[in-house]
């Protein structure tokens, strides 16, 4: 079959190097493996090793620190990180709920990383 | 940032199939060629530099997605990483699911190896005598059952050992203890298993037809053939006992395979001069037809004639490889082998147990006395410094709580860098206690046994994995 260059190469996938023998390593390893998935789902389509800009890359567990056990790495501002609560991922922080509840909490707010401090507070 | 490879254990197939046993999940990996390199290449105290060592390398970008999948798995890890903090204890009180009642403790025999009565006894008293009562009352035995159901929290089934002494000695106990446990699992809903150990004496066509009616698990004590038999498993008077355990065994085995009962076990004293393990094991399952045979070397102090010494636990290792390469053959067939002491290692292999405490003992299991007081094992039933309660008055949550506080493998400083730990995890209680006099000591003097016979269960089990994989489904959930 000849190659169509409008055809999407499938995602690299490395041949495994490493692979579980007994039941105590099926079990880590899927555990390894539920926790890159769940990374994964915040970008789109990613290669297996890709990580989201910004998200540390072991279950530490989440924003406290990098990979390199520093602050460095992670979203910054820290005010994006609650903005980026709202709308782009998932996380559950003590913001409001964008879908039904406070659609356009931040309306007034274009440039979060700028304006972040248009953004207020919800009275329910 | 600085990599180490973390305690573990490296092992191969002649067919060049590599693993990795961590110590620290007791975990098993297959490696291919560039991981086995890796996990060697990080395998230095002071560990390296990761990106240092990826910028040489040659193959750089398998070698990131390995090195990541090791770290990931726990493999190789940050040389700074702090260490988790492990669960002292599980939450106490711990549901007890296995009681062994010491029914007497007396016994028609004079080994004159045995623990109870010889030299190395734990209790005062002379000869088969102990300091408590010579049985146990049928009323004690029915306590016995109260105390375990009570104390046996949520689990749906829980479990009797019948113990001695000699246990038939004292039949009635067993008998009075089994039908109060039907009844009394009944109304609590628990299923109730049964198992004794026996030298087979005892063993009249009442007693086999009791015994197989309600499914026991059996062990019999037996070193082997007459010869093999009668050198230490003796009468009182000194003349041998095989002659008069040989036709009672006979009748057991036709009677537990006719009523399809569970397997037959028997139980060898590992001496100073005993026939080659392999020898014994045929003997035992083909001339005699027992399923299983578990082998023990000897419990004895420093000094004793009969113990194995240095040598002997070498000699052992060796017949021990032997009977291991029976074992393989049969699981390669697809065919269960009855060599316990290899099976439960494979079993646990399997699983990936990981030790806190070396045994059940003071944790699920207790050892109850003929007079109802609780010891932390049946061997340790009627040791005063050992005693943790009675079956009236329920355990002592304290003294058990401190005892396997200090018992926990984390206290255990000479096994911190041991491969075997979540296998041993230390090593019996009363063997450390009858040789260095404190029970939750690391049993050192058999270390170099305890690494040799993990090796050889870890090349087994590869040996078993890369030639018939599916023989380990049966270890999956038991």
């Amino acid at each position: 079959m000849s190659s169509n260059a409008n055809e999407v190469p499938a995602p690299h996938r490395p041949r495994a190097r490493v692979f579980p023998a007994n039941r105590k390593a099926r079990q880590l390893a899927a555990l390894v493996l539920a926790q890159r998935g769940s990374a994964r789902a915040l970008t789109q389509d990613p290669p297996p090793t890709q990580y989201p800009y910004g998200c540390t890359t072991i279950f530490a567990p989440g924003w406290e620190v990098d990979s390199s056990n520093g602050t460095h790495g992670l979203c910054q501002p820290i005010e994006r990180d609650l903005y980026d609560c709202y709308h782009t991922c998932y996380w559950p922080a003590q913001v409001p709920d964008g879908v039904t509840n406070a659609p356009t909490w931040t309306q007034s707010c274009g440039a979060p990383m700028q304006d972040w401090k248009s953004i207020d507070l919800v009275f329910p | 940032m600085h990599l180490r490879t973390v305690l573990h254990r490296r092992f191969r197939t002649e067919t060049g199939h590599e693993f990795v046993y961590v110590a620290s999940s007791a975990a098993i990996l297959g490696l291919d060629p560039l991981a086995s390199s890796i996990v060697d290449a990080f395998a230095e105290p002071a560990g390296r530099d990761a990106e240092a060592w990826l910028a040489d390398h040659p193959e750089r970008a398998d070698a990131e997605t390995a090195l990541h999948d090791l770290t990931d798995l726990g493999v190789i890890r940050p040389t700074d990483e702090a260490q988790a903090p492990r669960a002292q204890l599980p939450p106490m009180p711990f549901p007890i699911s296995t009681l062994v009642l010491n029914v007497t403790n007396k016994c028609n025999l004079s080994c004159t190896y045995c623990y109870e009565y010889g030299d190395d006894r734990l209790t005062a008293g002379k000869g088969s005598e102990g300091t408590g009562k010579a049985r146990m009352s049928d009323d004690t035995a029915r306590q016995s059952i109260d105390f375990l159901l009570r104390n046996a929290g949520d689990r749906p089934q829980v479990s009797i050992t019948f113990f001695g002494g000699e246990t038939l000695l004292n039949f009635p106990a067993i008998r009075a203890a089994v039908l109060y446990a039907e009844e009394r699992g009944a109304v609590h809903r628990k299923r109730v298993h049964y198992s004794l150990t026996t030298n087979a004496t005892l063993l009249t066509d009442e007693v086999v037809d009791f015994l197989t009616t309600h499914r026991f698990g059996i062990t019999v004590s037996i070193d082997g053939d007459a010869s093999q038999q009668d050198r230490h498993r003796t009468f009182r008077g000194g003349s041998g006992s095989f002659a008069t355990i040989a036709p009672r065994i006979q009748h057991l085995v036709a009677q537990n395979k006719a009523k399809k009962g569970r397997a037959l076990g028997a139980r060898v004293t590992l001496t100073a001069g005993a026939a080659p393990v392999r020898e014994t094991y045929d003997f035992l399952t083909k001339e005699l037809g027992f399923d299983e045979v578990g082998f023990a070397p000897v419990t004895a102090g420093l000094g004793r004639t009969y113990a194995l010494g240095e040598q002997g636990y070498e000699k052992l290792l060796r017949e021990f490889g032997e009977l291991a390469e029976d074992y393989v053959a049969a699981a390669v067939s697809g065919q269960s082998h009855g060599f316990a002491n290899l099976g439960d290692l494979l079993r646990e292999l399997h699983q990936g147990i990981n030790k806190a405490h070396p045994c059940g003992a003071g944790l699920g299991l207790l050892g109850v006395s003929t007079e109802g007081e609780l010891g932390l094992c049946h061997r340790f039933v009627e040791s005063k410094s050992h005693a943790v309660g009675d079956v009236t008055n329920g355990i002592d949550e304290g003294v058990r709580t401190a005892f396997l506080t200090k018992a926990h493998v984390d206290q255990k400083t000479d096994c911190t860098q041991c491969f075997a730990r979540p296998l041993c995890a230390g090593g019996c209680y009363h063997e450390a206690h009858v040789r260095y006099g404190d029970a939750t000591r690391a049993n050192l003097h058999y270390c170099e046994w305890i690494r040799g016979f993990v090796d050889l269960g870890l090349s087994t089990y590869a040996r078993i994995l890369t030639q018939n994989p599916k023989f380990f489904a049966r270890f999956e959930s038991s």
